[in-house]
């Protein structure tokens, strides 16, 4: 077993608080790992990135070789498209959907997303969206956490012992809070892992849960969200640009 | 003690050093050496050990050696271009030798990831005649510092811990081994010893001469030097540090050629022969300077055998290796990842903070040198170095740390005119004392702005030995008229009245100096300004 990973983000968004999360769980699971982070100029608000790699035997190389990443794990999402030459045929992206527009050239927000809409596996987070739905709207980055945990060979209770030492001594109520959103955004994660297997085309997941209120996403309904999606008000549905609805509002709108 | 901890290459070396006792650490912040400064830092006031930041290389690694003098061990830490400011009392203190151990760990960054330079640091322990170590992984790391010390104290010489960025910055879960209490104070009696006068040196250097078989014997028969066979001998490899994992990488951990992986200096020259002998031709695959295969090579090479390397181009000569260019290098597969589905992706370079004091100034500098027609602003190492980037371009040089102050009166002693320099408060008390003073004696035509921001911004906001009040009585004890001496709170709403400042400080026809001063706003977000 093995799992490599590319973290991606902006200097300054926390990415490593995400690695300092994962390396742990897998030192807690018996697991090999070597992390490989940024330091220095680039924390100047440039583009930052981390090579996190799991395997069941020992690591040679701190960094991932080309082509065999399993997953990117971006809270930017033009961040995603500076290392798709590192991901492997079969390896995800799990993206946030928030553009951090720190550069004169940003490309049209709509395309960005619309491009990594494009990729086989992808699953888009609405961080922002998911944090403000467990009430802890400063844990977007454990949004992340929680919907890259379906496609690692982690369980959500790894990482208890991990959020208790970041954010304890801050009070149970932020430790709670971060757990919480940690849930929804495997809810999420899982849903749209649940979708692709069933082979709906990620473009169409992606759109459909994105207009669904976090609070309501259910990987158990996920057969009914994948018949749903075939039905006749789908396209008017997602071609809606509105805020978010239930999931029973949204199923239903698609039927 | 036996529990697997996660630590950084920075943090293992760090907690090493604590673990053989060491009673001070010492150095100067720079990437991507920090950490492991910062790491002993945070326990140091529990275990009694010495840690303050020190204005320079130089400082730390004298005050290191001053620590082993007195019997006690010490680690100073700094980044390979660092240890340029430190050369002098390195290479001396090899002359000298040491009483208690002294471990330099230096980070090189190959690559430039965070540096002006890819130096290799390998160099400065062969031109001293000390060993070096050069481990590969986290748990090497933190098991060659222990050893480091034991060695230092063997042999009554520094010793050089080489880490690269990708080791210093990567983190893995290390087991560390029991630690020693810290060694009492004696300090050395042989007022001989340490006092290179001629006569002294002469009878210290032939010491250290008559010590390099012993060192060369200790490489040969290190752990970290191991020779592996392999069924395969069209080709053999000699690699170092973390060269081998990249090796190893690309063979998927089984490599069919013989494979000499060096981590323990001077070059193991017996295991090196032994390699060579039995196999048809060497690829040297090295992170850093082609230093082992210079070495191998020599002038005339090894008759009837190839040695590939950086230098034929069988490797890339510049930049750091990875798994894939290792791979590639050696013609083994490489994985095709996915294309981009975006087309053109934009840069994203690192750029001064939102709020940034250092923008304003800059904003006033070029708004002041306007009637003056070119820019000249020699600026200097630190976040302000980004000053060069659009939408600012306000910069024109950026070579080693002080050298924004020197190389401005060099070219004012040129003629050219009006000449700025930029220098950071840490920068100036690091390297910009010096320059200045000289300056001010000549009363160059020329103006220094100090970029005040009370802090060590780029590696982490360390705290700075030269700032507020303190700098301003610094420069008039160097002996700058007051009148020429300016403060200023760089900020948009009173651009106005301090570009007029500025700019009558450039039209003075002598030395003046401005401090633009307000804090960084990283260090306030951290509550440490």
């Amino acid at each position: 077993m093995k799992t490599d990973i590319i973290l991606s983000g902006v200097g300054g968004q926390g990415i490593l608080t995400i690695a300092f999360v994962l390396d742990n769980a897998a030192l807690s699971r018996g697991l090999h790992f070597k992390q490989a982070e940024v330091h220095g100029m680039s924390q100047r608000g440039g583009a930052v990135y981390s090579y996190l790699r799991i395997a069941d035997r020992p690591i040679f190389s701190d960094l991932v070789p080309e082509g065999q990443g399993d997953m990117i794990l971006s809270v930017e999402p033009l961040e995603v498209q500076r290392y798709l030459n590192y991901l492997a045929p079969g390896g995800v992206v799990i993206s946030n959907t928030a553009p951090h527009k720190n550069i004169p050239d940003y490309p049209d927000e709509g395309k960005v997303l619309s491009s990594l809409m494009e990729l086989p596996r992808c699953v888009l987070v609405d961080a922002a969206a998911i944090a403000a739905a467990g009430r802890q709207p400063k844990a977007q980055n454990m949004a992340m956490v929680g919907a890259a945990t379906p496609f690692l060979p982690f369980d959500l209770a790894d990482y208890e012992p991990f959020i208790r030492r970041l954010f304890g001594s801050k009070g149970e109520a932020l430790v709670q809070g971060n757990l919480a959103v940690l849930r929804l955004g495997w809810n999420v994660g899982r849903t749209v892992q649940r979708l692709l297997e069933e082979g709906l085309p990620t473009r169409r997941v992606n759109s459909f849960l994105l207009r669904v209120t976090p609070e309501t996403v259910d990987p158990e309904r996920a057969s009914e969200v994948a018949g749903a999606l075939q039905g006749p008000g789908t396209e008017a549905f997602l071609a809606e640009a509105l805020g978010k609805v239930t999931l029973d509002e949204a199923l239903a709108r698609c039927r | 003690m036996g529990d697997r901890e996660v630590w950084l290459g920075d943090e293992a070396v760090a907690m090493a050093a604590v673990h053989a006792g060491i009673s001070g650490v010492y150095g100067y912040p720079g990437t991507p050496s920090t950490e492991i400064f910062e790491a002993v830092e945070t326990v140091a006031a529990r275990e009694g050990i010495h840690a303050h930041w020190s204005a320079n290389e130089k400082v730390a690694y004298e005050e290191a050696l001053g620590m082993s003098f007195a019997g006690r061990r010490s680690i100073v830490t700094m980044k390979h271009v660092g240890l340029n400011v430190a050369a002098d009392a390195f290479m001396n203190s090899a002359v000298t030798g040491v009483h208690g151990g002294l471990v330099l760990a230096v980070a090189d960054d190959p690559g430039m990831h965070s540096s002006q330079n890819e130096q290799d640091s390998r160099y400065y322990a062969h031109f001293a005649l000390v060993p070096c170590l050069e481990p590969a992984d986290q748990q090497q790391a933190y098991e060659m510092t222990r050893e480091a010390f034991e060695l230092s104290e063997a042999v009554g010489l520094p010793v050089v811990l080489r880490l690269v960025t990708r080791l210093a910055h990567s983190r893995a879960s290390v087991s560390p081994a029991p630690r020693v209490p810290q060694k009492p104070l004696g300090v050395w009696r042989d007022p001989m010893t340490f006092t290179l006068l001629p006569q002294n040196a002469r009878i210290q250097y032939r010491k250290l001469t008559e010590k390099q078989s012993d060192l060369l014997h200790r490489s040969g028969t290190s752990r970290w030097n191991a020779l592996s066979d392999g069924p395969r001998h069209d080709r053999g490899f000699v690699v170092n540090g973390i060269a081998w994992n990249y090796l190893m990488e690309a063979f998927g951990g089984d490599c069919p050629h013989p494979v000499l992986r060096i981590g323990q200096y001077p070059v193991p020259a017996d295991l090196v022969r032994a390699l060579v002998e039995t196999v048809g031709e060497v690829v040297v695959v090295e992170e850093g300077y082609p230093y082992l295969e210079e070495r191998l090579r020599g002038i005339v090479g090894i008759p009837g055998k190839a040695i590939r390397g950086k230098l034929d181009g069988t490797l890339p000569r510049t930049g750091e290796l990875n798994p894939t260019i290792v791979a590639a290098s050696l013609g083994l597969p490489v994985a095709q990842g996915l294309r981009p589905t975006l087309g053109e992706v934009p840069g994203r370079p690192p750029t001064l903070c939102p709020g940034c004091s250092h923008s304003d100034s800059f904003l006033e500098i070029r708004e002041a040198m306007k009637p003056f027609g070119d820019l000249r602003v020699f600026a200097d190492i630190g976040c302000y170095t980004l000053g060069f980037y659009s939408p600012l371009n306000a910069i024109h040089s950026c070579v080693d740390m002080g050298a924004s102050i020197s190389m401005a009166a060099g070219a004012a002693h040129a003629g050219a005119r009006p000449v700025v320099a930029a220098i950071g408060d840490s920068t100036f008390a690091h390297s910009g004392i010096t320059p200045l003073l000289t300056a001010i004696r000549q009363n160059v035509d020329f103006t220094v702005v100090i970029l005040d921001n009370g802090t060590v911004a780029m590696t982490g906001t360390q705290k700075t030995l030269a700032t507020g009040e303190d700098l301003e009585r610094i420069v008039l004890g160097l002996g700058l008229d007051p009148e020429h001496l300016k403060v200023i709170e760089p900020h948009k709403t009173r651009a106005e009245e301090q570009v007029a400042i500025i700019r009558r400080e450039i039209e003075y026809p002598g030395t003046s100096v401005i401090i633009a001063r307000r804090a960084c706003v990283q260090a306030l977000r951290r509550g440490v300004a």
